[in-house]
């Protein structure tokens, strides 16, 4: 299991290099920089000169191959550079935001495993069922639903009608303020759980060995924690480890729409700015959360069937 | 009714909502929001030029000169007075008993280390360029001196500036970012987590891309203020979710956009807490001249008679905008009330392309972002417009880094934009004046000689009334040469809680507040007591 892991680990490497050289790349080439981004609002805030120098100060007036150099150095020593908005180390910037994106991804996995997949799993035991439609419904809806929406709905009745949780912000971290987004963010895994669980225990339910199982007069209870559940598992589980490694970069819409810092919303404010630094940076912490995740869900897949592991 | 508005009536449109008989109350908090994106950029305000940094900046930081709001003119804020030489060059400040927020008393140093460190070319701060016609300047930015000489330290609460010409400083050092520092502020290790400044307000706390929490500094220099005991500086990028917001009280300020404007006016229960002014933003279409059909005045004068602006103001920008006449703003002191704008008139505009020798009209491109006032939108709606007088447009949309960057570089055949148009007249005219380069300002590529002269008069004359009346007439030369399609001035709108007084109408900018002014009565919820 060690050796499968640390191989599993080495393969991040050159992902995390060709996403750097990538990204790098592009916001080369488009066009617009941090310094034009100050005229953007029209108040003629600096001219000609004053452009040339802020360009000189964040190194944009160096070519491409020297600034490409200086950036992978630093990134070997762990150093992100500085950021031109903030002039602050890019891991400070994204220090400060990484935690709450941490706390709302997992807060909305645990709300879309927790209800997603018991509800998948009561669907599929009782198919066509009044509990089935209803789920499937639910599924469908959830999965078509624009977030945004969504969570205009939730804030006008949690918030505005009722007046039990906050429409908006961060607090003091306080759970309260979590709420609203995590869930907004959930119902889409939490749909796309339970159809996944729903299909996978279905498909299961026909083999021959639940069957086989049922003959030998094994309890339906039996069945369902022996054979059935083990097998879902491995398809859950790689549901989980897609949503929930994509769900910080999906964030950001729902960051915008309940000011929440988190790190989606400082990509796309900082894409916006050029503010190339913090992109980098932020691109890449969510390439490696990507990563780290999907290799944490190749170790569980190893642990629930070892033929994964000899592969 | 447009002309008869003056500056003050515009100014006080506002104002008089909140101009209540009652006695100013202490205490409270106020929940202010920053509307303008998803993130504070820095605290350290002279290094940056974002009008979003200005809102805690405000609260924490204090400049030599303030805008006055009921005037509509800069006063002195950090001096108590101010003597001006006989060739209005030379400004002698005396500095107010002014304490910064650690107990420290304002002196010149700290007014010389902060301008120092705001014209110091190493920094590229953009404030750099309020110091450009400052004696000596061109000395210290190439390091052969180590001070400006037009820089003085007459003693611990006297200082002067001497400048190269008759200049009027406080249009530039009333801006958020010629805030003055402590001397020896930014040497510190928790400069930038921890500001100490000589406004209002404490800074307490900073929740990155959350909020900046202040509170009261009781040592602040005005007599009884600040009213309220905290100001939470809240980012509020998104425009639905403010409403929500708003209207569930969790804020006490919003400010609103063209749909906003019209839900919250056909409500009862809002319509009466909204507060609006002028702004000093011009949107218009800037021509290239150098593209051959805009060399012809006659095309820019056909393009803003093609265009049905008022339908636009009143369909799509949801009359959240003043129709322009000219460039010049009306909340400007130069302001010709006179002015009458382009009237739509498609056949009057066929006559004067066949006149400028495009009887069968011009294919060209407009530069434009995806701005709800002043971008796509509006883009997508004139074209027909100009395409039924002949003028064929394709839409060119880009992002407003990009648009930053191509306007100033000259690479466009038109744009649309909103530039600021004040409050300084003179600066703003600047941009016309043919020895101002393109990348300088200058976007239109104006040249026109008789707008010139009068711009050197009004640069010459030391009389404000003067050389405001030149200004206006220069302002004149813009509508008639018809540089830009002239669309509107900035219409800025901002709904506050009943509770809420003191909001003053901040025509340089509405959300940009002296929160030492606001207070709060009885009638707030009790998370705001």
């Amino acid at each position: 299991m060690l050796g499968f892991t640390i191989r599993r680990i080495l393969q991040m490497i050159p992902t995390i290099l060709a996403v750097a050289l990538l990204v790098f790349v592009i916001f080369s080439i488009i066009p617009g920089s941090f310094a034009s981004s100050l005229m953007s609002d029209g108040r003629g805030g600096a001219d000609a000169d004053m452009l040339a120098r802020i360009n000189a100060e964040f190194g944009l007036d160096k070519p491409v191959h020297v600034r490409f150099f200086e950036y992978i150095t630093g990134l070997i020593q762990f150093d992100l550079g500085t950021s031109f908005k903030f002039r602050e180390p890019v891991t400070d910037v994204i220090n400060a935001r990484i935690w709450a994106s941490l706390k709302l991804s997992i807060a909305a996995m645990v709300f879309a495993i927790a209800i997603g997949v018991p509800l998948g799993f009561i669907a599929a035991l009782r198919p066509g069922s009044i509990l089935d439609t209803i789920t499937m419904v639910f599924a469908v809806s959830g999965l078509s639903m624009p977030q945004f929406w969504l969570g205009l709905l939730l804030m006008y009745f949690f918030a505005l009608q009722l007046g039990w949780l906050p429409s908006f912000g961060y607090g003091g971290g306080q759970l309260k303020y979590l709420i609203l987004p995590a869930i907004t963010l959930g119902v889409t895994p939490l749909a796309l759980l339970a159809r996944t669980t729903r299909a996978g225990v279905l498909e299961i339910m026909n083999e021959d060995f639940i069957r086989t199982a049922h003959s030998k007069g094994m309890s339906n209870a039996r069945v369902i924690r022996w054979h059935l559940l083990r097998n879902v598992m491995v398809l859950v589980v790689t549901t989980i480890g897609l949503q929930f490694g994509s769900m910080m970069g999906q964030a950001v819409v729902i960051e915008k729409l309940f000011a929440w810092p988190g790190i989606g919303l400082l990509l796309v404010d900082s894409v916006a700015v050029r503010d190339i630094p913090v992109v980098q940076g932020t691109i890449l912490v969510i390439v490696v959360w990507f990563l780290v995740i999907n290799t944490f869900v190749d170790i569980i897949y190893a642990a629930i069937d070892p033929r994964i592991k000899q592969t | 009714m447009f002309k008869s508005l003056t500056l003050s009536a515009v100014l006080m449109i506002g104002a008089a909502t909140t101009a209540l008989a009652q006695d100013p109350q202490s205490g409270g908090t106020l929940n202010f929001t920053a509307p303008y994106g998803s993130t504070f950029g820095t605290l350290d305000i002279q290094s940056s030029s974002s009008t979003q940094d200005e809102f805690p900046s405000k609260a924490i930081h204090r400049s030599l000169y303030d805008w006055n709001s009921d005037k509509g003119e800069p006063e002195l804020e950090l001096a108590s007075e101010v003597e001006v030489s006989e060739d209005g060059k030379t400004f002698t400040y005396k500095l107010r008993d002014a304490t910064f927020h650690d107990g420290e008393p304002l002196t010149a140093d700290d007014v010389i280390y902060s301008y120092k460190r705001l014209a110091t070319p190493s920094n590229a701060f953009a404030g750099a360029r309020y110091f450009t016609n400052l004696e000596g300047i061109a000395a210290f930015q190439d390091g052969s001196s180590p001070d400006i000489s037009g820089l003085k330290k007459i003693d611990d609460k006297t200082f002067s500036l001497t400048f190269t010409g008759a200049t009027e400083p406080g249009y530039d050092l009333m801006r958020g970012n010629a805030a003055i520092y402590q001397d020896g502020a930014a040497e510190k290790a928790d400069f930038l987590s921890n500001p100490v400044g000589l406004g209002p307000f404490k800074f307490v706390e900073n929740v990155p891309g959350s909020r900046v929490v202040t509170e009261k500094y009781d040592g602040f220099y005005e007599e009884g203020k600040p009213y309220l005991d905290r100001v939470n500086l809240i980012l509020l990028g998104d425009a639905s979710a403010r409403d929500v917001a708003f209207r569930n009280q969790e804020i006490d300020v919003s400010v609103l956009g063209p749909s906003q404007y019209v839900a919250y006016q056909a409500d009862p229960a809002l319509k009466d807490q909204i507060l609006e002014v002028a702004e000093v933003y011009t949107r218009n279409v800037g021509f290239n001249p150098e593209f051959e059909p805009f060399s012809h005045k006659e095309v820019r004068q056909a393009f803003n008679h093609a265009i049905n602006t008022d339908l636009i103001i009143d369909r799509l920008v949801k009359n959240k905008a003043y129709r322009a006449t000219g460039f010049l703003p009306i909340s400007s002191p130069a302001y010709n009330q006179d002015a009458v704008p382009y009237e739509y008139d498609v056949e009057k505009a066929k006559q004067l392309l066949a006149d400028a020798g495009y009887p069968d009209g011009f294919d060209m491109t407009l530069t434009a972002t995806q701005n709800e006032s002043w971008g796509m939108t509006i883009v997508e709606a004139i074209i027909p417009m100009l395409n039924a007088a002949g003028i064929r447009v394709t839409a060119n949309p880009v992002e407003g880094s990009v648009l930053g960057e191509v306007v100033p570089a000259g690479d466009f055949e038109a744009f649309m934009w909103s530039n600021v148009s004040g409050p300084d007249p003179y600066a703003v005219m600047t941009s016309f004046y043919s020895k101002t380069p393109i990348s300088a300002g200058n976007y239109w590529r104006f040249n026109n000689a008789e707008f010139d002269a009068l711009y050197e008069q009004a640069r010459d004359e030391n009389d404000p009334t003067k050389r405001t009346d030149l200004l206006r007439q220069a302002n004149d030369i813009i509508q008639e040469e018809a540089a830009m399609w002239f669309f509107n001035y900035n219409k800025a709108v901002m709904a506050y809680q009943p509770w809420v007084h003191g909001l003053q109408a901040n025509a340089t900018e509405l959300a940009i507040q002296n929160y030492e002014d606001v207070w709060i009565d009885d009638t707030a919820p009790d998370s705001r007591k």
